[in-house]
């Protein structure tokens, strides 16, 4: 299994053979971990089991935290439940016993650790990245090696700094041509993910390439990688390349000067090799992707916006027809007509897929001058204080806010609804996040996953809107 | 870590697919540094019990006898989405040791070996015949799993062989903590961070570089 030096490698196989510590036997490697970051959710439990253990945290200068999930995302944090804040006053006393940089509430630094950690600079070409949260994945956008660990894989990282891990098999998606005007990276990704399947890359490395990566912003590039587990793939990257250099130079943590410079050379060397062999590939013409949205409780259920919801009887397969069943039930719609016209009660503009400024550009171009419709709740949540200051620097917050809708403070929030930020019961909203699964947003809510472009136009129309045409 | 050799017990039939861990356990019942031990009421919470919060009587888990089970069959994907551990706590918990299902989500599968939960992976049709075989007998034939002997034994006899790594194999009867056996290697890690810290300096310098070391 192990690729001799001179054999063509993946990008993949090039992080994953530097970080090996030792090959521990049976298809298990101690692999090295270059940054673990911390939230609040699992961040203090972990260190608290280290020490219950009687260990000290190997290597704290590589470990980074901050608050995201559990905290409101309300003006001035009202909202937060009292465990919410023992869990931040936990993460704060532990993060500074061991040493840990902290970015805290109101602070450059804090909002979800996967929007945070490339805006500063730790995500790195060629890193290997954990965390406590399935979506770590995203790094992968800036051809880092990331992806989310359990709880006592956590303690695990803390106390060695290293994981025990098996060599995935390696998938390469090329996203071929240019996009159609209205079409974002989260169509991309919810398209690929309608074509192969929940899980259709469960036990795949997943490298993303082709002409549409490449001209695609970074933080396109971040929402792709984002939705990789969606796809049941673990890890997803993009192969480094000038545009992230770019987007990186200069960020805090970021190399600088001869450093800066040692390291680009390094990265890139990172790309993988013409003729290296992936175990499955996969094509995507991304001329012939429209918007996206999703009809039931899988990111699988998904149909372009002028589609139609579809329709169990059609289904061969009778596993796959009893989940179209149930998820048509759990959301309240018939199969057979449009998806577009269903009316909706909330729009959430956010998380660590979609809260990012381009992101909050796109939703604002379509929300500046409208209105959000009667009855819609609408909100925006920066996914970062960098995101939150620099949105409102160019007036995006005004946009907002002008044309009706709630401007938040940053964090997780209605994504998971660990916060009491819930859609209520039998509602209905279009969310920018990554999961519409079965109570996700909230016991009973509704959840329709789309692009920010297509959320503003649901919020203005009051109903999933074509953003060709409605935006 | 709990240990796991053989188990011979109730199968309870969950042939749904893609069943993530959002449905296995929900967020608000993980938040907070206390919640070992009470997660089992909320196991399959979303499945388990009515809008007005009383039990729903057609969700399998709530029928004598598979109340009781402690192996779940389950569908394609089981337990994708979230990486949350409580997932695999909170089914153990309610006294599951065993889920037999087609395919894993990957961190989910990972966190089982964690706890002392042994995954198995059989084929879609395996799964579905164990599924019948406990069906007709109303729950009452009981599947076996012995992880010495790598098999499962349907109630009416049918020997299925199932392949598990050797190292998990290894530490999953014997219980064993991969941190304590990690630690042993401690010298090739500082090692290895030497090493690196020449080739890669810039992993290691982030806080200097940004101006705030400790
Ligand atoms: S925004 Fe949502 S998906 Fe992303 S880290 Fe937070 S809870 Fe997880």
């Amino acid at each position: 299994m192990a690729a001799t030096p001179q054999a063509a490698r993946t990008l993949f196989a090039k992080i994953w053979d530097e970080h090996v510590v030792s090959d521990l036997g049976d298809g298990a490697v101690l692999l090295h971990v270059d940054r673990h970051l911390l939230h609040d959710l699992g961040g203090s439990r972990g260190l608290l089991d280290l020490k219950q253990r009687g260990l000290s945290v190997h290597s704290p200068h590589l470990t980074f935290a901050t608050p995201d999930h559990a905290i409101s995302s309300a003006a001035g944090r009202a909202g937060t439940t009292e465990t919410g804040w023992n869990l931040l006053r936990a993460l704060r006393a532990e993060t500074r016993d061991a040493g840990i940089r902290l970015f805290d509430v109101g602070e450059r630094g804090q909002g979800i650790v996967h929007v945070i950690g490339p805006e500063l600079g730790l995500s790195l070409p060629g890193t290997l990245i954990v965390c406590g949260d399935s979506h770590t994945c995203t790094h992968g956008g800036l051809g880092a090696l990331a992806f989310g660990i359990g709880s006592s894989e956590l303690s695990h990282v803390l106390a060695t700094q290293t994981l025990v891990q098996r060599r995935p098999k390696t998938m390469r998606v090329r996203f071929e041509g240019a996009t159609a005007p209205g079409v974002l990276p989260k169509d991309l990704i919810l398209h690929l993910i309608g074509v192969i399947g929940a899980a259709g890359g469960t036990g795949y490395a997943v490298e993303y390439g082709g002409s549409a990566i490449r001209a695609m912003p970074v933080e396109g590039r971040l929402t792709i990688c984002n939705l990789s587990i969606e796809l049941g793939a673990k890890i997803g990257m993009v192969a480094p390349d000038d545009t992230t250099f770019a987007y990186l130079q200069g960020k805090p943590y970021a190399p600088r000067g001869e450093a800066w410079d040692r390291a680009v050379a390094a990265w890139r060397e990172l790309a993988s090799d013409a003729d290296a062999v992936f175990d499955r590939e996969v094509v995507i013409d991304v001329a012939l992707v429209a918007p996206q949205v999703t009809w039931g409780t899988s990111p699988e259920h998904v149909v372009p916006v002028d589609g139609l919801i579809p329709d169990p009887a059609a289904e061969p397969d009778p596993t796959r027809a009893r989940a179209m069943a149930a998820a048509l039930d759990y959301m309240g719609l018939s199969p057979g007509g449009p998806i577009v016209g269903t009316p909706v009660d909330w729009v959430f503009i956010g998380s660590c897929t979609n809260g990012r400024l381009s992101d909050l550009r796109e939703a604002a171009d379509v929300a500046r001058g409208g209105r959000v419709a009667d009855g819609v709740r609408a909100w925006v949540v920066p996914g970062s204080e960098i995101v939150k200051r620099e949105a409102e620097a160019e007036g995006l917050d005004r946009v907002f806010v002008e044309a009706g809708f709630e401007w938040r403070e940053p964090g997780c929030s209605m994504c998971l609804a660990a916060n009491g930020e819930v859609v209520p019961a039998g509602q209905r909203s279009v969310s920018t996040s990554n999961r519409n699964f079965v109570g996700r947003q909230g016991p009973r809510a509704r959840t329709h996953l789309a692009s920010p472009a297509m959320a503003a136009a649901a919020a203005l129309a009051g109903a999933i809107a074509d953003v060709r045409r409605d935006g | 870590m709990n240990r796991f050799t053989r188990l011979e017990a109730v199968a309870a039939p969950i042939l749904i697919e893609n069943i993530d861990t959002d449905v296995i356990i929900r967020i608000e019942r993980l938040v907070g540094n206390g919640i070992r031990g009470t997660l089992a009421p909320w196991c399959f919470g979303a499945l388990r019990y009515r809008a007005d919060g009383s039990e729903d009587p057609d969700f399998i888990l709530n029928r004598p006898p598979y109340r009781e089970a402690q192996i779940i069959l389950g569908g394609r994907n089981f337990g994708c989405g979230s990486s949350r551990e409580g997932a695999v706590w909170s089914l153990q918990e309610r006294g599951v040791a065993c889920v037999i299902a087609p395919s894993f989500g990957d961190i989910f599968f990972n966190n089982c070996f964690q706890n002392g939960i042994l995954p198995v992976v059989l084929d879609e049709a395996t799964v579905a015949g164990l599924a019948r075989e406990v069906e007709e007998s109303q729950g009452a034939g009981k599947v076996t799993v012995d992880l010495e002997e790598r098999v499962v034994v349907s109630p009416s006899g049918k020997h299925f062989p199932f392949t598990v790594e050797a190292r998990r194999r290894e530490a999953l009867l014997q219980g064993l903590d991969e941190i304590g056996t990690t630690l042993r290697q401690a010298d090739a890690i500082t090692r290895f961070q030497e090493r690196d810290r020449q080739a890669r300096p810039w992993v290691y310098a982030a806080r200097d570089l940004a101006g705030d070391a400790a």
